[in-house]
């Protein structure tokens, strides 16, 4: 029968805040990275130019058909090789995470564009709003803020699939998980630990999302 | 209602497809004008409509709003996005379901255009604004979201809105067919305060006697032509062609409540 060790826990807490702290950031930049790349993929998208929407969907399909861990595996060892370029794993990882959830938001963020009345296009039109003012002032607040449930629940996956950049060794919770494991041979209090850790701040974001998503279906 | 027509229309043609829509129309609106385009579902007059402020870019022919005209071909050139929005700028339109910005408040529609179209100060926009919310008498409403109006507010705020931008021109598209019977008649009076203070507007409408009694002329459109065209009174009480008398008889049957 396995003796569980709760209390070493403390011993590392150091070692997994750093971990939480490298997550949590990560997770920030990819998530801005994400959406800016989602939202000029989306424009693309919707664009009157072939050649634009060929790229976008191209691209997207590109990153939403392939394991995220191939691709960053890729961007760390192949894209640095066929480009001539030097990646850290930082970068490396920033670059694949975000464009895997920019492939996935371009969806998000085109749906809800699509979505909204043409009628508010025509009005803004009407009174003098050139396409990219009427897109920045009329269509995408609207569309943003109906689409916002689903960019969270986007947010929420991208905060998970974070714990992928340890195969890189970025010392993010996961990863920090690792060393305490190996350094201590306590691996399943440390991989529990990791688990409750990101438990713990998922649980109250998806309850926020379930909210605003009952607020939405309310008064649409 | 002297020197050139406020807005000219010559030979414009529009085909959605296979489906003609507009078939070679001719029109003239002098300054300070009202006219009336009356015809069946499927004539072609928010088409007709949406091309005098180029929501819809025509095939063929030309269009002349003021000082500002455009000539489309098959061999020209679609007009650019910066002349296009300044055209649409001097023009207001009045939808049939509104079209106000949700997410903004009574207010905020109605200065919106001036302050991001225009540049004008956030100040003077918003002085602008209560002026004109005052005349289409909903000054206490400003800072209401859309959503708690009523239909007649709505497009009486939307009015506004249009009118916000000082254009040359109002087009109104059944403004008054998406409301419940007693709240059109707030926003007819609306539209015909307007015609009275001079402004050149061009009204697809449903409503008769409405026509009647404020446009100057009427135009009769069937199947993408202009069928008949004169003035109010003489269209509609003693229609010449076949088309025009059978549907005007449905309405005199039923005459619509004012
Ligand atoms: N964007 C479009 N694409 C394809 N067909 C269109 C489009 N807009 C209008 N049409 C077609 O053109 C014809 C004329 O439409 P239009 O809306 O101008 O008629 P209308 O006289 O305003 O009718 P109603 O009284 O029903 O509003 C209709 O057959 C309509 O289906
Ligand atoms: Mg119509």
């Amino acid at each position: 029968m396995y003796e569980w060790n709760f209390a070493i826990l403390w011993d590392y807490r150091w070692v997994f805040l750093q971990g939480a702290g490298v997550t949590i950031s990560f997770t920030a930049a990819i998530v801005v990275g994400g959406l800016v790349i989602g939202l000029v993929a989306a424009m693309c998208l919707l664009s009157r130019f072939a050649i634009l929407r060929a790229i976008s969907l191209g691209f997207i399909e590109l990153f939403r058909c392939t394991p995220i861990l191939v691709q960053l595996i890729w961007c760390y060892y192949a894209l640095p090789m066929l480009a001539g370029i030097e990646l850290t794993p930082v970068t490396a990882s920033l670059l694949a995470l975000s464009c895997y959830g920019g492939a996935f938001y371009a969806e998000i963020i085109r749906g809800g564009i699509i979505s909204i009345d043409p009628g508010q296009k025509d009005a803004a039109a009407a009174l003098g709003m050139t396409p990219a003012l009427a897109m920045r002032r009329i269509i995408l607040p609207q569309a943003l803020r109906r689409m916002s449930p689903a960019l969270m629940n986007q947010s929420i996956l991208q905060f998970k699939n974070t714990s992928l950049v340890s195969v890189l060794a970025v010392p993010d919770l996961v990863y920090q998980g690792q060393m305490a494991a190996h350094d201590s041979f306590r691996p399943l209090e440390m991989y529990t630990a990791v688990a409750v850790a990101y438990f713990a701040i998922l649980f109250p974001l998806t309850l926020f999302v379930r909210s605003r998503e009952r607020k939405f279906g309310d008064n649409r | 209602m002297t020197g050139a027509p406020m807005i000219e229309i010559t030979g414009l043609r529009k085909s959605f497809g296979p489906l003609e829509v507009l078939k070679d129309i001719n029109l003239q609106v002098p300054t300070g004008g009202v006219v009336a385009l009356l015809g069946p579902s499927g004539s072609g007059k928010s088409t007709l409509l949406r091309c005098l402020n180029l929501l819809v870019v025509p095939d063929d022919g030309s269009i002349r709003v003021g000082n500002t005209s455009f000539t489309f071909g098959k061999s020209l050139q679609h007009p650019k996005v910066k002349p296009l929005a300044a055209f649409r700028s001097r023009t207001g339109m009045v939808f049939q379901n509104f079209n106000l910005f949700p997410h903004m408040t009574v207010l905020e529609n109605v200065i919106e255009a001036p302050i991001y179209v225009k540049g004008m100060r956030r100040k003077d926009a918003v002085d602008l604004a209560m002026s004109l919310l005052d005349k289409v008498g909903l000054a206490d409403r400003a800072n209401q979201r859309p959503e708690t109006l009523s239909g007649g507010q709505k497009q009486r705020v939307a009015i506004a809105r249009a009118l916000a931008m000082t254009p040359e021109v109002m087009l109104f598209d059944e403004a008054t067919s998406a409301l419940d019977p007693e709240l059109v008649g707030e926003v007819l009076q609306t539209m015909q305060k307007l015609a009275a203070d001079g402004m050149t507007m061009v009204i697809v409408t449903h409503e008769i006697t409405f026509a009647r009694d404020v446009a100057d002329r009427v135009v009769f459109m069937r199947d993408g032509y202009v069928v008949e065209e004169g003035p109010a009174r003489e269209v509609i009480d003693s229609p010449k062609m076949e088309a025009t008398k059978n549907f005007l008889s449905h309405f005199h049957k039923g005459a619509t409540p004012r």
